[in-house]
């Protein structure tokens, strides 16, 4: 539809960054992400929820049934410990890749 | 290490996962729409577009589900539908699995066969680098060695790291009871170390221990050991009298070590040179075997021994006359006539897995017609293409596993019952055999096969139903292009099971006619009510040729006396055998142009030829007058007669063995050829002497009963026991299971009822499996042909039209079959005997038989299409 897609691998990090303010149900993090990003980035319910699954089994979030503002029964993800450290690995991981594609990119011809 | 648990933990809470997920998908849905419906859409629009562009909800489970779920546990999904699948339609399983364990097992039963005689290595130390030595003469080219011979080739060759020689001709051991024959050989002292071949006990025989002066020694093979000694170590030192000389056993020879060339074989004794036989040159009475030296060719060893043989001809002009080099790989002297055969079965089982597979394939594919629907709604459902690829594969393999089982099982009792089959005799001397089963090599194989079928029935069904085509499957109309190129991929698999059915039935044909031949060659006696015994006196006892007359005229009154016996006679060797006891002779009073005479010798007594009622040419027969105080006598064979005499009378002629030293022997007879041979050797000469003339400690009896040959035998044996009970009597035998258990025999009938047994399941197979294909046709062509009949078209011409089909695939099978079966049947010549690969009336009869069942397969649907009612046919579509 136009829009670029998301990076690979991306995905993860940008779900423990949603949800290292505050936490939300899967939802919200689309929204989020998706305000956020000025409407680039669109995280598809495809891919959102097997990723939450991903980052449930390593233990990087925890899941728990609440109520919305909406008086709505949803489930909210919050961020564990081991899931702030990842993020920490996984975002700077990403700066030095995208520190590298840079300079590769401002070379001169 | 946690992910794990925690996936462990999902699996025991799956439940609690989906409703979670469903839940929480539903409320994203919901929040779209809301989100929709605020921005300004109407209801219904917001509910469609919502899920327009969230997708398919299943599928989107699906894919969360594989993120906490186990690869595994996808599989056993797949598995139990599979299996569930299989159940639901059992007549299907049934057959399919039959059909496919029918095919393996008979491909795997053969294979352990090949495995066992041409696969496994032999047990000796590199057994592609051993030959044995043979030397060849006008008669044949394996003919035995003289020992100076051997003395001479050891000594003279380059190409042989080492050279020995063997004599398979077993024992009679001194027992406390009397002579007792026993199986066994005599070995010069390095001809274990030549195969590489250590004993594991005690030792081996030392270089120069098969000199004159060291101590008689020998080994005793493992099976013997355990038999006779009851595997106590003590047997080393142990004494044993063979042919009346004391030998000392030394050692005990390996469990799997035989020797194919010289088995059955108990004892391995040494060989001296003091024997009267050794001493002389023109006496053979040794094979050589030896190993080539390293980077030493087959070739180069081979000219090697022919110059060696060439120069000790001009050396000894007398003895050593028209006696050449002869050579062949061990293996092949081991193996060689059994390869053929088993190449052919192997071949024809290979076949008979081809149709079974192929038939089991389009079946599969009959199903997977009828499962089009049924794919396309999982797929609408939300099954991912590779899922639905996955789970037919999983059908198949599992399909090919359970055919697997069953056929390692079959194969199992398949083998027991083929070895159990092979006479006594023959199993003695494919020692290879002894240890057949399922090694891990033939469990590789069906394994291997069984994969292949797996592969083959998960393609097939793919390669139809093109899974792309969703909303082809769900329309039921797209029935018509579909049906035509299924039938079209469906008759060319029916071609090639006809063709394949064709060339197993030919081969079937052409091998049942050889063993049929066989049967009825001219073996110049009558075979029937004749009961054997063979017969080895002490020769201490019956040390001159008195005292071995007197015994052989007592053995053939005893005999003759015996009650319903019509007249008895003695050989000193049978028909149907091997070709050996030959001697050379000359002819006086011709001019000695150099040429070698050498033909078969036997000594018989009057009784013989009468008993075996041969038939006589020319002359007379020997009467009891024939004895030494008379002219020596001789009667020869017709093909004595042509090749030495033509265009002559023998009768009244001379021959003689030594122009100078022996008195000519007056040729007195000529009969009718007896097959001293091998069944399927061609006649070769043959001169029979008078048993008084000549005569010998051992014999056999044979004696003509007017009742069932078979019991006569326990009745014979007592008779010569009570005459002597230090004689050795042993192999009991009549005439007619000699024929039948001969190897020639054996290999011609187990190749025509092996093969033959692989056509007749090919025939049902290709049958059924046209009967398939027509059936369907007519399934699917119901509508048009309701619509011809509707519109004037007569049963008949229906019928026709079905029959039609029929014939064409028919036809179309049994040329490309008759084709290929020339072919084949070209490729195993070997196995033919009097028959041409090309044999019209085997051909024709084939494809008569063939076409008829085709026809008879065909007739069914084409009546079910002829009695097609016309409304009906078009009211149900």
């Amino acid at each position: 539809m136009g829009k670029p897609d998301l990076l690979p691998g991306t995905l993860d990090m940008l779900i423990l960054k949603t949800l290292a303010r505050a936490p939300l149900h899967g939802y919200a993090i689309a929204q989020s992400i998706k305000r956020m990003s000025d409407d680039v980035l669109t995280v598809e319910e495809g891919s959102l929820y097997p990723a939450l699954q991903r980052l449930l089994i390593h233990g990087w979030v925890t899941a728990e049934w609440k109520m919305t503002d909406t008086r709505r029964r949803a489930r909210f993800y919050k961020l564990t410990a081991a899931g702030r450290k990842q993020l920490g690995v996984e975002v700077s991981e990403f700066n030095q890749m995208i520190a590298a594609i840079t300079r590769v990119l401002a070379e001169q011809p | 290490m946690n992910a794990i648990f925690r996936k462990l933990a999902f699996l025991f809470r799956r439940n609690r996962f989906r409703s979670d997920l469903d839940e929480e998908m539903a409320f994203h849905r919901e929040q779209t729409e809301r989100d929709l419906v605020a921005s300004g859409a109407s209801h219904e629009a917001a509910h469609t577009a919502a899920a327009r562009t969230l997708g398919n909800p299943t599928l989107l489970k699906e894919k969360s589900h594989e993120v906490v779920a186990f690869r595994a546990e996808t599989i056993f999904q797949d598995l139990r539908f599979a299996l569930r699948q299989l159940r639901k339609n059992p007549g299907f399983a049934l057959i399919a699995v039959f059909i496919l364990a029918l095919g393996i097992a008979s491909s795997v039963a053969i294979f352990a066969f090949v495995d066992a005689a041409l696969i496994k290595p032999l047990p000796y130390k590199e057994p592609n680098r051993l030959v044995q030595l043979f030397e060849s003469i006008p008669l044949g080219p394996r003919f035995h060695l003289s020992y100076p011979d051997y003395l001479d080739w050891k000594r003279m060759n380059k190409s042989f790291s080492s050279l020995d020689v063997f004599a398979p001709n077993g024992f009679m051991m001194k027992t406390p009871d009397g002579l007792r024959q026993t199986d066994g050989a005599r070995v010069s002292a390095g001809f274990f170390r030549t195969l590489g071949v250590t004993p594991i006990l005690g030792r081996d025989f030392y270089e120069g221990e098969d000199a004159a002066a060291p101590a008689r020694t020998a080994l005793i093979s493992y099976s013997a050991w355990q038999k006779r000694y009851g595997g106590n170590p003590s047997v080393v030192g142990q004494r044993v009298d063979f042919d009346g000389d004391v030998y000392t056993i030394i050692g005990v020879l390996p469990r799997d070590f035989h020797f194919a060339p010289a088995e059955p074989a108990d004892f391995w004794a040494i060989e001296k040179p003091t024997g009267g036989c050794e001493k002389n040159r023109g006496c053979h009475n040794l094979f050589g075997v030896a190993r080539l030296k390293p980077g030493v060719t087959f070739a180069a060893a081979y000219d090697d021994v022919k110059s060696i043989a060439l120069q000790l001809q001009r050396q000894y002009p007398n003895e050593n006359r028209d006696q050449y080099a002869y050579m062949l790989p061990l293996t092949d002297v081991i193996v060689g006539d059994i390869r053929p055969i088993l190449l052919t079965t192997l071949c024809g089982s290979g076949l008979l897995l081809l149709i079974a597979a192929v038939n089991v394939a389009s079946l599969l594919l009959v199903r997977a017609e009828s499962r089009r629907r049924e794919i396309s709604i999982r797929g609408a459902l939300g099954a991912s293409p590779r899922r639905l690829v996955r789970q037919f594969v999983t059908e198949g393999l599992l399909l090919a596993s359970i055919g697997c089982i069953l056929a390692v099982i079959g194969a199992r009792e398949a083998m027991r019952l083929l070895a159990a089959l092979i006479p006594r005799d023959m199993m003695a001397a494919m020692p290879y055999l002894h240890d057949l089963g399922l090694n891990s090599r033939v469990i590789a194989f069906a394994c291997g096969l069984s994969i292949a079928a797996g592969v083959l029935f998960s393609l097939m069904p793919l390669a139809r139903l093109r899974l792309g085509r969703i909303r082809e499957g769900l329309a039921d109309g797209a029935r018509g292009s579909a049906g035509v190129a299924w039938r079209r991929f469906g008759a060319n698999l029916v071609i090639i099971e006809l063709a394949t059915a064709m060339v197993l039935l030919a081969g079937a044909g052409l091998l049942g006619k050889s063993f049929y031949r066989l049967l009825h060659v001219d073996i110049g006696i009558q075979p029937d009510h004749i009961a054997m015994v063979r017969v080895e006196a002490p020769p201490e006892k019956y040390s001159n040729d008195t005292k071995q007359i007197a015994l052989a005229r007592e053995v053939v009154a005893a005999a003759s006396a015996l009650p319903a016996v019509a007249s008895a006679g003695i050989t000193t060797k049978l028909p149907i055998e091997d070709a050996d006891w030959t001697t050379s002779f000359k002819i006086p009073g011709r001019p000695d142009t150099g040429e070698h005479k050498e033909v078969a010798i036997r000594m018989v007594t009057p009784g013989y030829m009468t008993t075996l009622r041969t038939t006589l040419a020319a002359g007379r027969y020997f009467t009891a007058n024939d004895d030494a105080s008379h002219q020596k006598v001789v009667i020869v064979n017709q093909a004595m007669a042509r090749k030495y005499f033509p265009g002559e009378d023998p009768v009244g002629k001379q021959i003689s063995f030594d122009l100078h030293k022996a008195p000519p022997m007056l040729i007195v007879g000529v009969i009718g050829n007896i097959q001293e041979g091998q069944l399927d050797a061609a006649p070769r000469g043959a001169m029979y002497l008078p048993f008084d003339q000549d005569p010998n400690s051992g014999f056999v009896i044979l004696a003509r009963t007017r009742q069932d040959e078979q019991t006569l035998l326990p009745a014979l044996q007592s008779v010569l026991h009570s005459i002597d009970p230090g004689m050795a009597i042993y192999e009991p035998m009549t005439m007619d299971k000699k024929i039948h258990d001969a190897p020639s025999t054996y290999l011609h009938r187990s190749s025509a009822w092996l093969v033959g047994g692989f056509a007749i399941t090919a025939l049902l197979l290709g049958v059924v499996g046209l009967y398939g294909v027509i059936a369907y046709s007519v399934s699917q062509r119901t509508r048009e042909i309701g619509v011809r009949m509707a519109l004037g078209a007569r049963r008949g011409s229906v019928y026709s039209m079905v029959l039609r089909e029929a014939a064409v695939l028919t036809s179309l099978g049994v040329v490309t079959g008759a084709v290929c079966s020339i072919a084949a049947a070209l490729a195993m010549r070997q196995l033919l005997f009097s028959v041409a690969a090309w044999d019209v009336p085997t051909l024709c009869a084939v494809a008569f038989i063939l076409a008829s069942a085709a026809l008879v397969a065909s007739f069914l649907p084409a009546r079910r299409a002829a009695s097609v009612n016309p409304t009906e046919a078009l009211r149900t579509e």
